[in-house]
């Protein structure tokens, strides 16, 4: 089973909180051994580059900034 | 990515996405025309109110005005959807970095109108443009002009009033971005910044897809923006055209003439305060001016106040203070107050 480290990064805004339950709708679908982690902290977020949130970092890779996709589009981003 | 539009380089999709748009742009013209006879109809006939009734004119207003103002807000929101998938935060970090003053601040006030922005996001994009160069001044020289010279109330003011009362709000938004920021500049406050922003290293910029866009999806974009921007702001929209049509159908004639006309003085430093703490989007607050405007109230005085609701707001202040000091607050706050009021005065002189 694949495992990702999948972060939602933004300081708690609605966009948010829908962003990390798409993707964590889409791992399960997915079938993967994962973990969600909500990053708030500004400093933490500015430290990966990332300007505009909500931002999705899978394993370490940002692959969404600024933009909520549905869980079926999240898969792409987390295979 | 599930796109139902045909890839590029695909010719007969093409033609067939052009049709189905102009199609589309045909149906909304021809809806959008037949709605003031439709509104005139339902509130005189249907409803069966007297022409020159205050209920009959505030009912007519207020079924014309709503669909009317939310059929332009989803065309203006799309075409801007469309415009800004041209432009990322990144790219306009990397236009700003290192700019002299000046020039730094007038491009970042015309790249404020641009870039994709959205004040929940204000916090990190502050500190990934000063901690890689971008000058304090300039940084507020976006920071003012992004939610100030507002798109959507651009194209409404446009469509509401024409072109002159646009060109006027956009020309002393940027005006007042590009001073502000150049004298937040000038003052040196980078002390009155959290000190730990500065000691944040910013981290390299993200990548984005690689793969330009293709136009399927700037217009996936632009849908994604209708759907998130009306969605949003559509009571807003109903509650502002609602207070819009009390004023028109109740307020009597050159009412406001007196308290918002141009003889009054002071009416533009009260419209600035009772401005900057209230907070509405644009779409709302244009049928209210709108409005105001009808019955006599000056366009300085009117136009301070829609600046300070949209352009200085209290959630955005409290999302700041997580980076600036109360004084660099206090000081932000100001100087744009200061700014909003000068324009407001020289409106009512010049006009």
């Amino acid at each position: 089973m694949a495992s990702r480290l999948i972060e939602v990064l933004g300081s708690g805004c609605a966009k948010c909180e829908m962003l990390a339950k798409h993707a964590e709708q889409a791992a399960q679908e997915l079938g993967l051994d994962y973990a969600v982690i909500k990053v708030k902290d500004p400093a933490a977020i500015a430290r990966r580059g990332v300007l505009q949130t909500p931002a999705l970092v899978v394993d370490g890779q940002v692959k969404l900034q600024g933009r909520v996709l549905t869980a079926e589009r999240l898969k792409d981003l987390l295979r | 990515m599930k796109i139902q539009v045909p890839g590029r380089g695909c010719p007969r999709g093409k033609v067939l996405y052009a049709l189905a748009a102009l199609l589309g742009a045909a149906a909304w013209w021809l809806v959008y025309r037949s709605l003031e006879p439709f509104g005139q109809w339902l509130a005189f006939r249907a409803l069966g109110l007297g022409r020159g009734t205050r209920a009959g004119s505030a009912v007519a207003f207020f079924v014309f005005e709503a669909p009317k103002v939310l059929m332009l807000l989803a065309v203006v929101v799309f075409g801007v959807g469309i415009v800004r998938s041209f432009f990322t935060p990144e790219r306009t970090r990397a236009i700003l970095a290192g700019r002299r003053e000046s020039v730094g601040n007038v491009l970042a006030a015309l790249l404020g109108v641009v870039t994709p922005f959205c004040s929940c996001s204000a916090v990190p994009l502050f500190i990934g443009f000063v901690t890689t160069g971008v000058p304090l001044g300039v940084t507020f020289s976006f920071l003012i002009s992004a939610p100030m010279v507002n798109e959507i109330a651009l194209v409404l003011l446009f469509g509401l009033f024409g072109w002159k009362v646009a060109a006027l709000y956009a020309g002393t938004g940027l005006v007042i971005a590009v001073v502000a920021g150049w004298i937040i500049g000038r003052l040196k406050l980078e002390r009155w910044v959290e000190p730990w922003v500065y000691a944040t290293a910013g981290g390299p910029p993200a990548a984005r897809a690689d793969a330009p866009l293709t136009w399927g999806e700037r217009a996936e974009l632009g849908r994604e923006a209708v759907r998130d921007i009306v969605g949003k702001v559509w009571p807003y929209v109903l509650v502002g055209i609602a207070v819009g049509a009390a004023i028109h159908g109740y307020v009597p004639q050159d009412f406001m003439a007196a308290i918002m006309g141009r003889g009054a003085w002071w009416s533009v430093p009260l419209a600035v305060l009772i401005g900057v703490p209230m907070y509405s989007n644009a779409a709302g607050i244009i049928p209210i001016v709108q409005a105001l405007l009808e019955k006599g109230a000056a366009l300085g005085t009117v136009l301070a106040f829609m600046m300070s609701v949209i352009g200085l707001s209290l959630p955005e202040t409290i999302i700041l203070r997580k980076v600036l000091t109360v004084p660099l607050i206090a000081t932000f706050v100001g100087i744009v107050a200061a700014g909003i009021l000068v324009v407001g005065y020289v409106f009512n002189l010049v006009l």
